[in-house]
Parts: C-alpha cells; sequence; structure tokens
C-alpha cells in the first residue's frame, strides 16, 4: 500500500570515537575502517541502485557519522547522488556529536547538502554527561548548537536523555529549557534504557545503581509530553517532539508506517514490500563481503499478514496519528478491548482512527497484546 | 484371588525354565534404578560411552526430578556362573507412595523381586507398603542390602530390622553396592537361583495381562503384557476380554532398551503388542488379551481399582481445545493406569475434566506430563479431599468439588476423612514435629520407641491437611530424618467452610476450597498473597479477596503498572519488538481471562504452592 510513497535511504556509520557507556548501536572505534567501509557503502548502493526508485529522505547515522571528514562525506553524498533518484525536497539528515562540531565545518556541511542536523546532546549537565559517558560537556553542547544554527540550518534536531538515576523533575526541567533557548524544530526525549551487554548494563547487573523509579520515570514522561507541546511542539511519537506537523522527521516516520527504507552499511535495516533484511554486524564481514561481490545481508524475513497487523498497530499506536479502526477488523474481542482502554483513558476515538493518549504513549508496549486477539 | 498360587501351581508342571520375571522395589531413592543400571551393563546391552545414570527413567521428569514415576520393564541376557543360559525380565518401579500402582501393577507379571534396603536409611514406609504387596502375590523376595559403599552403612542393624520389621530371614540377603557395582553378580545369581520359572504353557490358549499401555502416534496403542498361557505372533487375531473388540497383530516383541520384534511372545514372557489399536478407549489396564479364534475360558485376575484420594480438575486455559484435552487424557491414561476422571465444568473455566490422583505428587506429574508430552496447555484447581455433608432432611452427600459445597442453610453436619499419622523421627525433632502436627489439626499423640534414639509419634489427622505439602514441611523441619507414612481411619465430624476467592469482585470458582473454619483465614491470606505475585501487573488496580459466604476475611491489591515502553524503535528495533510481541501474546493465550484481568496458568498452580512460617 505504501510502495508508491518515496523510499528513504538511510547510511549506517559505524564509527565511534568512544563508546558511551548506554549505547548498543553498532559501531567500532579506531578509523582503519573508515576507508574501506567508505568505498564498500558506495559500493552496496549500487547493488541496489536500479531496484530502488525515488527516495525523500537521506539519513546518515550511526554510530557518528561526524567522524567522517568533511572530503569523505561529500564523496559519499557524491555517489548516492549518482546511484539513486532523490527528490527536489529530500530530507537530507547527518547525526553529529557536539565535539565534532564548528561554524565553518556545518557551513560546508550544509553547501553539500545537508538540511537536517540531528546532535546527540542527551544532556547539559556534566555530571549526567559523565555518567552516561559521553565526550562533550554542557559548554560543548551549548556552543554546537550555536555554530549548527549560525551556520544557517533551519531544522536543528537535539536528542537529549531522561530518567537517569537520582534525576529529579527539577534538573530534567531545566536541561529542557536550555535546549528550548535554541528553539530546537525536533527534540528525541529517550528514557533511559539500560541494556544488556553494555557497560551501564554490566554494572547494573552488579547492583551498582539504582535505576529511576518506574513511578518517577513515569512521571517525568507526562511532565516532558506537558511541558513541550506548552511550547508549541507536537508530541508525535513516544520520543519524539516536532514544531510543527512539518517538521517531523520524514525519514523516521518511514519506518513507522512501512514505508520502504533502504539501509546501507553494516547492521543496517532495510524494508521493502514485506520483507525486512539487515546487514551483518562486523565491519570488517560487512567490506569482505561486498568485496566479493556479495550482498552483506545477514538475515531477512517476509512478514506475513498477521505480523504486518502486529507491527501497524504496534507502530501505529506509537505515533500520534494512531491506527485506523479497521485494522482491528470488528473483531469483538478487539472492540471490547478498545473500549476499555478507551474509557480508562489510554486510547480515543477520532472519527474512524484510535490515538494513543499521552497515558496511552505510556503503556504502548503492551497496547497491542490488550487489541489484538 | 491369587495370580501367585496358579503360578505355583504351574511352576511343579515346569520347573525349570531359561525365564525370570521379577521386579525391583524399594522405598525411594533406595537404589532401585542405579542397580537396574548395574544389571543392564552387565548383560552389555548397552556401548559403555552411551549409558548414563538411572538410565530406565527415560523421561525427562524423572532426569530432572532424579526420581522414577514409571514402571520400566526390560529383558537382559544373562549366562549364571554355572554356565546356564537366561532371558531376565526385569521392571523397575518407582518409590514413591504416589506411585505405588504402578508397583502393584508390575507385581502381577513377575515370580519375584529384588526388596532393596538403603543400609544407611534401613527399612522404611515404602519398603514395607511394597513388601506386603510382593507377599499378597505370593512373590519370592529377595532381599537386598544396597549401598553398603556408604561410610553411614549399617549393615548389621539392617539385617536386624529385616528380621525384626520385615520378619524375613536375614542370612538371605544380599548385599551390594548398586553405585560401586559390588555384589552385582551375587544379586543375578539370587534371581536365576530363587525366582522360579513362569509356568504356563504356550499351547494353551492364550491369556495375556495387559499391565501397562502406551500410545504412539505412528502405531496406535502398544500394549505391555505379561502373558501367562498360549502364545501370539504377527498376524493373529486377538481379542480384548472386557469389550470383545478383536484387532490383528502386526507386531509383538520384547523391551530392550527399545522395543525389539520377536517372531511371537509365549507363555511365560513379558513383552509387548501392538495390532493397529486407533480406538483408545478400547484398551484397558487390567484386561486380558486372548485369541479371538481360540479364547481363554475365563479373563486373569485384573488389578485392585485405584482409590484415588486427592481430587482436582483439569481445564484447558483456551476453552476451544476442550477436545483437544479430551483426547489427550484419553491417551494419556493409557500410560497411567492410576489416574481417573470424569466431566466437569466451571463458570470461570468452561468445561473441564474431574480427576482424582493418589497424591499430590501424581497430580503435579500428571500436570507436566500432558503439558510436555500433548502439549496441553492446561489449568488446575485447588486439590481437594471427599467430604461428606449430613443435611438438615437427613440425606447425605459427598463433595470432592468446592463447587458442590451445598448451601449452608441446609447442611446439618460437616465431616472429612480422617487418618492415622505415623511419623518416624531421631527424638530430637520431637519439638518440631510437635508443633507441625498440631498446626495441622493432628491431635491425640502416641508415643512408640522402635529403637534407641528414635520415637514413632501417631496422630489423628485430617487427610486434607497432609495432602498438601505436609511431607515437604516434615522433611524441612526434620531435616530429611523424618519418615512418614498414614492410613486412612474414618470420618470424623468436623467444621467446614467454603472459602471463594474474588478477583476485581468477581468470583472465581475455580479458585475456592473447602476448609476447616478455624484454618480459613490463614489460608485466604495465603491464597490473596500468591495470586498477588502471581498475577501479572494490568493498567488498572486489581483487588484479590478471599471470602466466606459474602464476608471479605482477607485482601491484597496489585498496583497498576504505569509504564511499559520502548524508548527507541527505529529501523532494527522493530523485528526485535515484533518478536517480543509475538512471544507475549502466546504467552497471554495461556491465561485465563476473569473479567478483564488475565490470570496465568501458573497463578492457579502457584496457590498449591505453600510456605507457612
Ligand atoms: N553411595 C551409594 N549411592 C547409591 C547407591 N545406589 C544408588 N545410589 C544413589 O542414590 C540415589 C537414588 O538412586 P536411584 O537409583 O535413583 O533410586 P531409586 O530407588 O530408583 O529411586 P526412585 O525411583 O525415585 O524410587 C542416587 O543419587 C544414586 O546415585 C549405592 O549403592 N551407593
Ligand atoms: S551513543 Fe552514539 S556516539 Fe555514543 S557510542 Fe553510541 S553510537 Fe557512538
Ligand atoms: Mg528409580
Amino acid at each position: 500500500m505504501n510502495n508508491a510513497s518515496p523510499s528513504g535511504l538511510y547510511v549506517h556509520v559505524p564509527f565511534c570515537k568512544g563508546k558511551c557507556r548506554y549505547c548498543d548501536f553498532f559501531s567500532v572505534t579506531g578509523n582503519e575502517l573508515v576507508e574501506p567501509w567508505l568505498h564498500a557503502v558506495c559500493r552496496e548502493a549500487s547493488l541496489f541502485a536500479e531496484e530502488w526508485g525515488e527516495m525523500d529522505s537521506l539519513y546518515l547515522g550511526g554510530g557518528t557519522p561526524s567522524v567522517l571528514s568533511d572530503e569523505q562525506l561529500a564523496y559519499l553524498l557524491d555517489r548516492l547522488r549518482l546511484q539513486f533518484r532523490f527528490s527536489a525536497d529530500t530530507e537530507t539528515t547527518i547525526e553529529m556529536n557536539p565535539d565534532d562540531v564548528d561554524t565553518p565545518r556545518m557551513r560546508r556541511l550544509r553547501r553539500m547538502g545537508f538540511n537536517r542536523v540531528s546532535l546527540g546532546v542527551q544532556s547539559f549537565r556534566e555530571v549526567e554527561l559523565a555518567w552516561l559517558g559521553r565526550r562533550h560537556d554542557g559548554g560543548r553542547a551549548r556552543s554546537a548548537i550555536e555554530a549548527v544554527r549560525s551556520a544557517g540550518f533551519d531544522n536543528l534536531a537535539l536528542d537529549l536523555m531522561y530518567g537517569l538515576p537520582g534525576q529529579t523533575r527539577g534538573a530534567w526541567e531545566q536541561n529542557l529549557r536550555l535546549a528550548l533557548q535554541f528553539r530546537p524544530e525536533h527534540l528525541s526525549c529517550y528514557m533511559l534504557t539500560v541494556e544488556e551487554g553494555t557497560p551501564l548494563g554490566r554494572i547494573h547487573a552488579l547492583g551498582r545503581f539504582q535505576p529511576l523509579g518506574e513511578e518517577e520515570v513515569s512521571d517525568l514522561f507526562l511532565f516532558t509530553s506537558r511541558f513541550l507541546e506548552e511550547e508549541g511542539y507536537l508530541h508525535y511519537e513516544v520520543s519524539n517532539f516536532a514544531r510543527g506537523a512539518q517538521r517531523i522527521s520524514r525519514h523516521n516516520g518511514k519506518y513507522w508506517s512501512h514505508i520502504p527504507c533502504l539501509g546501507l552499511g553494516p547492521s543496517a535495516h532495510s524494508y521493502r514490500a514485506k520483507v525486512r533484511w539487515w546487514n551483518v554486524r562486523s565491519v570488517g564481514e560487512y567490506c569482505r563481503k561486498i568485496a566479493s561481490g556479495e550482498r552483506p545481508t545477514a538475515g531477512s524475513e517476509e512478514l506475513d499478514r498477521e505480523q504486518l497487523k502486529l507491527e501497524a498497530v504496534y507502530l501505529g499506536l506509537r505515533t500520534g496519528g494512531g491506527i485506523p479502526l479497521a485494522l482491528l477488523e470488528n473483531q469483538p474481542h478487539s472492540l471490547g478491548a478498545l473500549d476499555r482502554l478507551v474509557r480508562e483513558g489510554f486510547l480515543r476515538r477520532d472519527g474512524d482512527r484510535i490515538l494513543p493518549t499521552r497515558r496511552g504513549y505510556l503503556v504502548s508496549d503492551r497496547l497491542p497484546l490488550e487489541l489484538l486477539p | 484371588m491369587s495370580q501367585g498360587l496358579t503360578v505355583l501351581q504351574r511352576m511343579k508342571r515346569n520347573p525349570m525354565g531359561p525365564i525370570r520375571n521379577f521386579s525391583i522395589i524399594a522405598h525411594i531413592d533406595h537404589g532401585k534404578s542405579t542397580l537396574a543400571d548395574r544389571l543392564i551393563q552387565w548383560a552389555g546391552l548397552v556401548p559403555e560411552r552411551e549409558f548414563r545414570d538411572q538410565i530406565l527413567d527415560t523421561m525427562d521428569i524423572e532426569r530432572e526430578r532424579g526420581i522414577t514415576i514409571k514402571s520400566q520393564t526390560i529383558s537382559i541376557p544373562y549366562t549364571s556362573r554355572s554356565g546356564g543360559k537366561y532371558e531376565l525380565n526385569l521392571i523397575d518401579t518407582p518409590g514413591h507412595v504416589d506411585f505405588s500402582y504402578e508397583v502393584s501393577r508390575a507385581l502381577a507379571s513377575c515370580e519375584g523381586v529384588l526388596l532393596l534396603v538403603d543400609a544407611s536409611q534401613g527399612v522404611q514406609a515404602q519398603t514395607l507398603a511394597n513388601l506386603y504387596a510382593a507377599m499378597e502375590q505370593d512373590l519370592t523376595i529377595i532381599p537386598v542390602i544396597n549401598k553398603i559403599d556408604l561410610p553411614s552403612a549399617d549393615v548389621e542393624g539392617v539385617k536386624e530390622q529385616i528380621e525384626t520389621e520385615l520378619g524375613l530371614e536375614s542370612e538371605t540377603a544380599v548385599l551390594c553396592s548398586a553405585k560401586e557395582g559390588i555384589g552385582i553378580q551375587d544379586v543375578l545369581e539370587a534371581i536365576v537361583e530363587r525366582v522360579p520359572p513362569p509356568s504356563g504353557h504356550p499351547e494353551e490358549p492364550l491369556a495375556a495381562l495387559i499391565f501397562d499401555a502406551q500410545y504412539d502416534s505412528f502405531r496406535g496403542t502398544v500394549v505391555s503384557c505379561r502373558v501367562f498361557d498360549g502364545r501370539v505372533g504377527p498376524g493373529d487375531v486377538i481379542r480384548f476380554m472386557s469389550n470383545g473388540a478383536t484387532y490383528r497383530v502386526e507386531e509383538v516383541g520384547v523391551f530392550r532398551l527399545s522395543r525389539e520384534p520377536r517372531a511371537a511372545l509365549s507363555a511365560g514372557e513379558v513383552g509387548y503388542i501392538i495390532s493397529g489399536v486407533k480406538t483408545v478407549s478400547d484398551t484397558r489396564v487390567g484386561d486380558t488379551i486372548t485369541l479371538d479364534t481360540r479364547p481363554a475360558p475365563a479373563p486373569l485376575p485384573g488389578f485392585k481399582e485405584v482409590k484415588p484420594v486427592v481430587f482436582s480438575s483439569i481445564y484447558p486455559v483456551s476453552s476451544d481445545e476442550y477436545l483437544g484435552l479430551a483426547e489427550s487424557l484419553e491417551k494419556y491414561k493409557l500410560n497411567d493406569a492410576a489416574l481417573v476422571y470424569q466431566k466437569d465444568s466451571s463458570v470461570a473455566l468452561g468445561q473441564g475434566f474431574r480427576c482424582g490422583f493418589l497424591g499430590l505428587l501424581h497430580l503435579e506429574i500428571v500436570q507436566e506430563r500432558l503439558e510436555r508430552e500433548y502439549d496441553q496447555a492446561i489449568v488446575m484447581t485447588f486439590p481437594s479431599v471427599e467430604y461428606r455433608f449430613t443435611l438438615k432432611d437427613d440425606s447425605t452427600v459427598t463433595v470432592d468439588n468446592p463447587q458442590y459445597f451445598p448451601d449452608p442453610v441446609d447442611i446439618k453436619a460437616t465431616f472429612e476423612p480422617f487418618i492415622k499419622a505415623s511419623i518416624i523421627i531421631p527424638e530430637r525433632y520431637m519439638g518440631a514435629v510437635m508443633k507441625l502436627a498440631i498446626d495441622r489439626r493432628g491431635s491425640n499423640p502416641r508415643f512408640n520407641y522402635p529403637s534407641p534414639g528414635r520415637v514413632e509419634i501417631v496422630f489423628d489427622m485430617p487427610l486434607a491437611e497432609v495432602i498438601f505439602d505436609f511431607y515437604d514441611r516434615l522433611k524441612t523441619v526434620t531435616q530429611g530424618y523424618g519418615s512418614f507414612d498414614y492410613d486412612l481411619i474414618d470420618y470424623r465430624e468436623s467444621d467446614l467452610v467454603k472459602l471463594d476467592i474474588l478477583v476485581n469482585g468477581e468470583k472465581v470458582d475455580a479458585l475456592s476450597l473447602i476448609v476447616h473454619k478455624d484454618r480459613a483465614r490463614e489460608w485466604a491470606v495465603q491464597v490473596c498473597e500468591r495470586l498477588k505475585e502471581e498475577i501479572p501487573r494490568h493498567q488498572f488496580k486489581i483487588a484479590i479477596q478471599g471470602a466466606i459466604g459474602g464476608k471479605i476475611i482477607a485482601r491484597s491489591t496489585i498496583s497498576a503498572f504505569r509504564k511499559d515502553v520502548t524508548a527507541k524503535c527505529y529501523g532494527g528495533d522493530i523485528t526485535r519488538k515484533r518478536k517480543l510481541l509475538e512471544k507475549q501474546k502466546k504467552g497471554k493465550k495461556r491465561m485465563k481471562m476473569v473479567g478483564s484481568v488475565s490470570i496465568p496458568q501458573s497463578a492457579f498452580v502457584a496457590v498449591l504452592k505453600t510456605d507457612h512460617e
């Protein structure tokens, strides 16, 4: 159904200067493999070029795309543009770490054609940044934002993190206010998730810190939503806020509505026509496979009707747009559960759509289980 | 009735033969399966590197729990010291009292038993019970003192017990260590020398006793039988004497570690018959198989009927699986003759079955095997004993299911079964055991001193108080030194009430239980707490209440959860999350909906577990 919409292109840049303690994204430190990776990605792009039609979003994520030099970035963009057809208004995002940002550089990036910058700020507070294992400090975060702005970017996205151990509502509010000074067009506010296998996960398993309680995190979530909506932001996805509908991340929206997206680079996921596939999680293996002319796919799955529906309900109810009532197919079980969830204030009906409420967002992992038989 | 007598008579006709049929019987853990291992190894039936301990405990549950649940038959060849060649049919039996029906059926196909006694534990409750069962069948009894390798082994003491408590001659006892492989040949020699060979004539009409059966999805029912007379082989048309059903035999054979086909089974042999029996209900353990063309004049005496002591209902987790459960139970019953059941139904759980068990462990095993072997998701209700009520119109009713608890206004008197509980312990645990027994409404204690330092305390006690975890508690308070045995004595008047459990105001009939009035509150609190641990939090608050009549006597609350959300959900997170949801959805199918509360199957089970103190 969504095959008519222009697709999205994601490039995974799997390099970081160091690993943050909470992070479970796939990335490696050290830059020996950057050049081989760059050429591999460009070749991978050529493997797919013919099969994919018009694109209207390009997202460089990671890892840390900003560890690439300007020349490497320019080369990458050129090659991608050669291979794929991008519409004139393509949303072209680059994720950057504050310590890689200065005004002249941002100007160059803008000239290359990036029109959206996503800055991994996480926090403006030193203690929090240190605890998270980030490499910048609060001052650096602020000057990075200023640099992005003064280079003329009018689509700035900031990533913030909350729900840290011991974090008070006041401390979090202060972070939010600092961010708002710059009127970012987009804010992602993520509750801290302690992932197994990360350094944070390991010390958590050892009982070395007490995560913030469920009540407190829930309160922070609701507070964030209310606070940012009062400030004119649209809470359009569980963790995402946009200053107006046109600032919603076009690229990320594709993941949530089964619009085709091609992912290049190690560990990148792609989706098209009910099929999802993903690349190997190793830079070396990725490069080797590409070099031998193979697709670097590690696995794939074809979604059946049930699975598509489950994902549609799950992903849809994580977004402000919700899901069409028709998705529940008049199943008595589903309609009964729907009535109850509406009564209890987790969902609301709007014409023929079902929308999550703020409290609904907070239990969105549960909603499909309640609604689907 | 005695099968043994006829065997003895027939033996005179055919004194020597190569076959010996015997069971290994003992109290739990005295080493039956380990001894069976050594006998099997002696015969060289299994290559050394494929051997594993307690090789006859083939079921996963047996291996996990380290106990035998099913009797297992295996034929092993043996060449005696004097060069005679024998075929030994060994049946390893379970020691736990809940599986005593397995033992009694095994005995019906034997001429002798090895009665094992653990050299450090000595004679225990099931040693005696199993000895009596063997004596009742007139079987040759060979006492075997096992575990003589243990530092705590007291061979002399055990010999004395064999004389005084078992009434057997202690010189006849064979000493061995099954674990260390000591004395194994002595055991084998004793079998061929002392156990009489089976009698019976291959030329007489076929009479084969079904002592066990199993459903095989490829081959239909596989019957385990002991042929007393006649001969049976592929192509014969056999008849089940109880119902006249006839089938053509496809295969017969003996049990090695797996089934081993033979040309025929003859009088005296133990083996299996496969005859494409598809109607599961045609096969009844205890029935006699004969030949259609030349039937035996009368069926062999079957088995004593099982008398269940514990009752509980089984429901499918989702009601549309009722028929599947019915079919599974029928097949399961083939392999567990001790289970009895009939239809039942509940408001909360729909259609199901009321089942009778020989004890709580039996109940647990039935549940687990139905789930594992038949992939049935089931819910079981609180176990109950059989209560009696005299109503105001002087009629009496028997109730083993709280659902049928009479209206209290009609009740004149309530009665519950009492037992004589005998507990043998080292004296130092007397205080702890007295307390436990009194907590469980034990009364009228009597004391015996069977040997210095040991005391036997006999109590009158309601059966309902021991079907449940009593033995576990006893083991805990006596650090494993307590042994426990009981006999039903009579029904006594008792102040019984029905305790109802309400979840968010809705009565869950399947959670109701009949309890003594004085213990009602304690139970109510416990069940409420248990459910609180087991029912997952919902988006709303859940109240759990225990009530008698309309009166609430205990409550607990499950707070609502506020947050269940994944922070990041981009490209790769989606598949991972969907898979989790799929798994949770499956899990939810295993939950029972009561109103809008999903109660996991585990909750029904968990209320069955107690942890007093
Ligand atoms: N030391 C020692 N341990 C033994 C001996 N025989 C058995 N055991 C141990 O006793 C335990 C129980 O042995 P099993 O053979 O499973 O006992 P069982 O009588 O078959 O038990 P159930 O079938 O549950 O009644 C195991 O841990 C054995 O290793 C022996 O001769 N010496
Ligand atoms: S959070 Fe970002 S910068 Fe930190 S290790 Fe992960 S990918 Fe790299
Ligand atoms: Mg055993």
